[in-house]
């Protein structure tokens, strides 16, 4: 089974890389862009039987940075 | 004194923190990141700059994760000294050893140029050899430098003496221009410039030795 994390910077830390793809796209005459904020998706190969508590858990412990980003969990 | 100096893969600045220490009258070991246990005797832990683990997920959490980081922890712990400089400094945010965390610099361009670095305390063994107020230089080179935490834990290490090190010109966007903070018991320091780059004439700039220099005094007489 498969199971995806989407990990992204918390509100109020300041994402200087979304800012620059948000620059980038006014630049290219994309209007109307008020933000853009970059993240990044982890796709996981579980075995059989996997939670979404034991997805959490790694989220926890590795792959988010609780002080600085939050993390969803999608199974299946 | 005695100083172990860990190695993950993609450390690139273990040997200078070595001979820095060295230099300034320590034994030291080298301790690999599959190692399980700090050799006996060990008074500080180095975790030196670098690109542990390729910089892959996040700068230093893989590190953070390595066999060698639970012994690090538990040397801390035991009251044990730790200096994380640079990638180290990262290392020891994503152990939860100190707080806060690095985000990519607020310019995004990576820089590496000496930069102007005030003592904000003198009062632990890393500054010992500066007086409060001293403006020292010393280099950066870093991608992921810029100092984050959240309003309250910055207040918190402002009110109880434990930024180390600010910038006199911010150059990546750090909060609070901290360069460099201590742990509740002092005795954990994390940096962002290096100041084993700056502890030898031949470096062109010798404002780093006097941190080593204190190590050594204070950690021998112990």
């Amino acid at each position: 089974m498969k199971a995806r994390v989407h990990v992204m910077l918390k509100n109020g830390v300041l994402d200087p890389q979304g800012e620059a793809v948000r620059h980038a796209l006014g630049a290219l005459g994309f209007d109307g862009v008020h933000g853009v904020r970059q993240g990044k998706v982890i796709e996981l190969d579980l075995e059989d039987g996997a939670t979404e508590a034991d997805v959490a858990a790694m989220c926890e412990k590795l792959l988010a940075n609780t002080v600085i980003e939050s993390y969803t969990v999608e199974m299946g | 004194m005695h100083a172990a100096v860990v190695v993950f893969p993609g450390s690139n600045c273990d040997r200078d923190l070595a001979v820095a220490f060295e230099a300034a009258g320590a034994r030291v070991s080298k301790v690999w990141h599959k190692d399980t246990e700090i050799p006996a005797g060990v008074d500080i832990i180095g975790i030196p700059g670098g690109f542990s683990f390729g910089d892959y997920l996040r700068c230093g959490a893989i590190a953070a994760n390595s066999p060698i980081c639970r012994s690090v922890a538990a040397h801390a712990a035991r009251g044990g000294y730790v200096i994380g400089i640079c990638n180290g400094f990262q290392v020891l945010t994503e152990t939860g050893l100190l707080p806060g965390a690095l985000l990519r610099n607020a310019g995004l361009k990576y820089i590496c140029k000496t930069v102007g670095l005030k003592v904000e305390t003198s009062a632990s063994v890393f500054t010992e050899g500066y007086n409060a107020g001293d403006v020292i230089d010393i280099p950066i080179a870093h991608h992921d430098g810029n100092y984050f935490a959240d309003d309250d834990i910055i207040a918190r290490l402002q009110g109880e003496d434990r930024v180390a090190f600010t910038y006199t010109d911010t150059p990546n966007g750090a909060k609070a221009d901290i360069a460099g903070i201590l742990s509740e018991n002092r005795r954990v320091l994390g940096m962002m410039p290096h100041p084993e780059r700056a502890a030898d004439a031949v470096h062109g700039g010798t404002d780093g030795q006097a941190l080593f220099r204190a190590l050594a005094g204070a950690l021998t007489a112990a």
